[in-house]
């Protein structure tokens, strides 16, 4: 028995101050852009919104690869909460950035920013993830299919962005680069702090759903045992691990 | 190595005397030239263009054969012959993305001079070593990926629908790098070889998802 409730009051507390502290800093402490002016503040949670998605379809197919190595169920579940809750926040992402580019370029999509680009196929892909597991019914399958697929998947992210990125020029603002970034230090802190606090916040939502998914799992257990087979309504059919 | 070449054979003789999938995906790729020179209003085309119009066109016809790669297996018991055999399972894999790498290169072999006659405004004949390296490595991308997902697909209930859906994302990096690498060599008085770039990118493609579904196919035949 897991208990996934341990310790959320207080990573939902720190992700809250997290959060207000960045969305402070933001609108109080960061300078104004000299050439995008107020639209660039999106930028703090534009980039971290798509870090954390990238890195949570990623831990997606880690999660993943854990199912398939030793065929616990939980394991799988964790893997679907994880997607899932990626697939929300780079929904976010896809918003900000066409309100972003909207203001700094002029379009609402840009193809030629490999970075946007990509972006948007890794989410064609990962959309995939709910359809397959709806269409398989065995429960046993579906999770050992899911977990191949969040492995192959993870594992197409980084590749699918080096390919994109050959393709086209750089015309994505590069603010974080390997050789240290050209940000001035108001604006990294800003966006540091940003970058932790959505960080948190998938981690406090992956940590509730995992919460709820549990109990409502033990529920059904207790309930079976109490009052017998008949009394507790048979799943309805789901993409989602039960 | 024997198991591979077993079911390889098996494969082959099957298309050869039932002749289910290959005809369909030549034809599918010729109507799809006549489509596009209507689409398009063209009577020829070259450069960027043209490599697309093929690349796109040889995408979708391996579609069709990604679709039936394991239909027989599932209709008629295939699979639970294969897993009671005391044989490697990855044996399957090997095979299977064999027989459609071979689908895909008579494919083209009719498909690519077709393509020539119908749409292509430059002559194919200088450029043709360069464009059958481009076109064999995508084809390499197209065959794993696509016996991958195709194994995938087959179990669910809408393998038809959820086959393309996770195949095209996964295939669009090798459809880059094939409409990339393919491009330059479309022009007029085009120099011949493509360029090294997207040949390299589509070989590190290759090379990973070969591995990658080497370690995952296993999972996809346990029952």
């Amino acid at each position: 028995l897991t208990t996934y409730g341990r310790g959320l009051r207080g990573l939902s507390l720190a992700a809250a101050a997290t959060i207000t502290a960045a969305l402070a800093l933001t609108f109080f402490y960061a300078p104004l852009d000299a050439n995008q002016g107020f639209i660039q503040k999106i930028f703090y949670i534009h980039v971290p919104l798509a870090i954390t998605a990238l890195c949570g379809f990623v831990f997606g197919g880690v999660l993943g690869a854990m199912y398939l190595r030793t065929g616990d169920r939980k394991w799988d579940i964790r893997s679907y909460v994880a997607i899932h809750m990626a697939l929300i926040f780079g929904i976010g992402t896809l918003l900000t950035g066409t309100i972003w580019a909207k203001a700094s370029w002029g379009h609402w999509w840009v193809w030629s920013d490999p970075t946007l680009t990509s972006f948007l196929i890794v989410m064609l892909l990962f959309a995939t993830y709910q359809p397959l597991r709806f269409s398989i019914e065995d429960p046993e399958r579906q999770s050992r299919y899911a977990s191949v697929f969040a492995v192959v998947a993870g594992a197409f992210v980084p590749l699918n962005f080096i390919a994109v990125r050959a393709a086209q020029g750089y015309v994505h603002p590069r603010v974080l680069t390997l050789t240290g970034g050209n940000l001035p230090g108001s604006m990294r802190l800003t966006f540091l702090v940003a970058l932790v606090g959505i960080v948190l916040l998938y981690a406090t939502l992956w940590k509730y759903e995992m919460a709820a998914k549990s109990t409502r799992m033990q529920v059904r257990a207790l309930r079976r045992a109490l009052l017998g087979e008949d009394a507790v309504r048979p799943l309805k059919r789901s993409a989602a691990p039960s | 190595m024997r198991t591979v070449l077993t079911v390889l054979r098996k494969d082959l003789l099957l298309e050869l005397r039932g002749l289910e999938t290959l005809p369909a995906m030549v034809l599918f790729a010729i109507v799809t030239f006549v489509i596009f020179h209507f689409g398009l209003n063209r009577d020829t085309i070259d450069g960027q263009l043209a490599a697309g119009v093929l690349t796109v066109t040889l995408l979708f016809a391996a579609m069709l054969g990604i679709n039936r790669l394991f239909v027989a297996e599932r209709e008629q018991g295939g699979f639970d012959a294969f897993l009671l055999a005391p044989v490697d399972r990855s044996a399957l894999l090997v095979a299977k993305a064999t027989a459609l790498f071979l689908f895909l290169v008579v494919l083209e072999v009719i498909a690519v001079p077709a393509f020539g006659l119908l749409l292509l405004g430059p002559s194919l004949g200088p450029v043709l070593p360069g464009l059958i390296a481009v076109l064999a490595l995508g084809d390499v991308a197209l065959a794993v990926i696509g016996t991958l997902v195709s194994a995938i697909a087959v179990q669910t209930r809408a393998r038809d629908l959820i086959g393309p859906i996770i195949g095209l994302p996964l295939l669009l990096p090798a459809l880059i790098g094939m409409a990339r690498g393919t491009g330059p060599l479309l022009v007029a008085h085009a120099s011949g070889s493509p360029p090294g770039k997207w040949v390299a990118i589509l070989a590190l493609y290759d090379l990973v998802f070969a591995l990658l579904s080497y370690a995952v196919f296993d999972f996809l035949l346990e029952d």
